[in-house]
């Protein structure tokens, strides 16, 4: 839906109860992904379905952040990096040449590891993302920072405070202001890599808890180091080991019974 | 015994560190206190030199003239004694050499005995004339009256418009147009050099490659270790003739000249310092943007210098005060007149260019000494309050980034 079919309806709750598109597809096909000399990726393929949680994990160093990052093309930044096979998102191959990576962007949101919000006002962080993107109505910003904060649990505690800096909240509120400001832009994905790592006991619980909510509306891809999490939220998980994809299913079964030997040491913390 | 020798060694070490550094600060506090007590010697002080004196006709109503109205009279500017509140009268104008002019050599003795006398003699019989003469000739039978001047405040000081310190018989010590030129040229050539020092902190902070970065920062830090005078001497060979060609002007030692050529000399200062603020910005932050779909110009003025606005504000002041307190390039290139700048098309001056150029010819201990310290005073203060903008910023600074 385009900016000006939102400025025709002009209501909260209509933006707000919109409902979000099912029939999306990501997947990847034979990746391979080079730094330098060092392959980082080998060969990975896989399907991603709509409106799910799925958690990628593994040891340190097993590319599965690198992974994550090939969705919203966040590995151009690096220098010397060199990516063959194909990545499917939305079924259009992200990495063909007419792709314009902007859009890209808008479609495919992420949250990072750390909260990062921006030295600005906690209302101007989650209306970035449209600014950028040209968006110059007042209303339409206003609403959708609204929707956004709503979605992301956190409007009822900022409503009295929008104007007040983004580093005035605590780091469970930055890392849902930071969620907030992904989803204002209206993705289809989300890509969360180690969204909790940083974060307390209760804060971590309250994103699990956003996380769950999130999927009814978008897909879901999850970085993390805590196995219990990945078992609480996600629907499928794959396991990565050394660049490679070890194992890829449902997260019960994974859990439960694991087919390779490697994933079951790992999930019962042998290593890792 | 060994613990005893270790002790007593750190006991020295510390000493040592515990001296010199009492030694730098106290030395630090000394030129300040030299320089303001120096300073404010000038304030209280009549600007007639010392052991000279103005006298008129006794009968003349004017007792006492200001500092400038005594410049214009001997210029010849004011001729009548009405402009002062006295009679309808011709001034006449006097110094101790003008005696010859009236009197015969034999007058006057040979060892020109009687000519404090002829003096006293002269003034007594001329009603509009006005004497700038030697204190010791008025001690015995002083026929005229000797008039009074304002003395030299602080505010007079500030505001006065006028600088010529060795102006005979009264000097005039109006220290605005040099500070107003020191600011002018400095604050015009932060206009020239911040757009272009942050364009190129900004490149190198973000555009350049790895390799670009490494041949431009050794360059620019090169760009601050050349000396003043060679700053000085390429304004004046390069700068100067272009301006002069250029704006089709009489002579090209303008204030443009000068603030080119700070500019040029500030632009390290302002390269490097907000080139680190910008790279302070977490790379985080600028996945953000980029992940938001940004591109990356957005993400540079949009989160990249909101971010370093601090640091960038820090590394502009500081390139201000650079160019304030610099000698001899100004000194070379700004054309050295000590007038109230209308334009950076004139020539002008700053306060450490005059202290340069003045202070070999002021007579130590004379009005005009004193003068050229309460004029590094205020520089002082300058430079003083530039710094402590800075600190105040970067404070700031530090409490939004945490």
């Amino acid at each position: 839906m385009s900016n000006d079919q939102y400025l025709m309806t002009n209501n909260l709750s209509d933006i707000i109860n919109k409902p979000v598109r099912t029939d999306l597809v990501i997947a990847t096909r034979y990746v391979n992904l080079f730094y330098g000399d060092f392959q980082a990726l080998k060969g990975i393929t896989l399907e991603i379905f709509p409106n799910t949680v799925t958690a990628l994990i593994g040891p340190s160093g097993c590319g599965k952040s690198t992974y994550l990052r090939l969705f919203n093309r966040m590995n151009d930044l690096i220098d010397g990096v060199k990516i063959t096979g194909n990545i499917i998102v939305d079924g259009e191959d992200i990495y063909a040449p007419e792709t314009d990576v902007v859009e890209l962007r808008r479609k495919v949101g992420m949250v990072f590891q750390k909260p990062n919000p921006f030295p600005k006002s906690i209302f101007e962080n989650v209306a970035y993302g449209l600014r950028v993107n040209g968006v110059n109505d007042k209303k339409f910003i206003q609403a959708k920072v609204e929707q956004s904060l709503v979605r992301s649990a956190l409007w009822d505690e900022v409503k009295d405070k929008l104007k007040k800096s983004a580093f005035e909240l605590s780091g469970g509120q930055q890392q849902r202001l930071c969620i907030a400001r992904a989803l204002a832009v209206e993705p289809s994905v989300v890509l969360m890599d180690e969204p909790a790592s940083a974060l307390d006991p209760i804060s971590t619980a309250k994103i699990e808890e956003l996380i769950y909510e999130l999927k009814k509306n978008y897909t879901i891809i999850i970085v993390t180091h805590n196995m219990q999490q990945a078992g609480r939220v996600s629907d499928t998980t794959a396991f990565f080991y050394l660049g490679e994809l070890i194992e890829y299913g449902d997260t019960k079964e994974i859990f439960t019974n694991p087919k390779d030997k490697k994933t079951q040491n790992y999930i019962t913390g042998r290593f890792g | 015994m060994r613990r005893f020798f270790k002790k007593l060694f750190e006991k020295i070490i510390e000493g040592i560190l515990f001296l010199s550094s009492t030694v730098t600060s106290l030395a630090i506090v000394l030129i300040v206190i030299f320089l303001f007590r120096e300073g404010f010697a000038l304030f209280g002080r009549s600007p007639v030199e010392e052991g000279f004196v103005i006298a008129v006709n006794n009968k003349n109503p004017v007792s006492e003239i200001k500092a400038s109205q005594i410049k214009d009279i001997f210029d010849g500017k004011i001729t009548s004694w009405k402009e002062l509140g006295g009679n309808i009268e011709d001034i006449v104008l006097f110094r101790t050499d003008d005696i010859s002019n009236y009197f015969s050599e034999e007058e006057l003795g040979e060892n020109l005995e009687h000519v404090p006398a002829k003096i006293s003699e002269l003034i007594n019989k001329t009603p509009g004339i006005i004497a700038f003469i030697p204190e010791k000739f008025t001690e015995n039978d002083f026929a005229g009256k000797i008039i009074t001047t304002d003395k030299i405040t602080a505010g007079k000081f500030l505001a006065e418009k006028q600088w010529y310190p060795t102006a005979q018989p009264a000097a005039q010590f109006g220290a605005l147009p040099l500070i107003l030129g020191t600011l002018w040229v400095s604050f015009a050539a932060i206009l020239f050099a911040l757009p272009l020092g942050l364009a190129t902190a900004i490149y190198m902070a973000e555009i350049a490659n790895e390799k670009t970065r490494r041949v431009m920062k050794p360059l620019i830090e090169l760009l601050a270790g050349i000396p003043s005078v060679v700053y000085g001497f390429f304004g004046l060979i390069v700068i100067v003739p272009l301006i002069q060609k250029v704006f089709n002007l009489p002579v090209g030692e303008t204030g443009l000249a000068g603030s080119i050529v700070l500019g040029i000399m500030a632009l390290p200062t302002i390269i490097t310092i907000s080139e680190d603020a910008i790279r302070t910005t977490p790379l985080s932050m600028k996945e953000a943007s980029l992940a938001l779909g940004a591109n990356k110009w957005q993400t540079i003025h949009r989160v990249i210098i909101p971010y370093a606005i601090s640091g960038i504000t820090a590394a502009a002041i500081l390139g201000i005060g650079r160019a304030v307190g610099e000698t001899m390039a100004a000194l070379m290139v700004t054309g050295n007149a000590a007038v109230i700048p209308h334009g950076l098309l004139q020539p002008l001056r700053t306060i450490p260019a005059t202290i340069a150029a003045e202070l070999g010819e002021a007579p130590q201990q004379g009005l005009h000494f004193k003068a050229l310290f309460a004029l590094g005073c205020i520089l002082f203060l300058m430079t003083l309050g530039i710094n402590l903008l800075v600190e105040y910023i970067s404070s700031k600074r530090k409490n939004i980034s945490r």
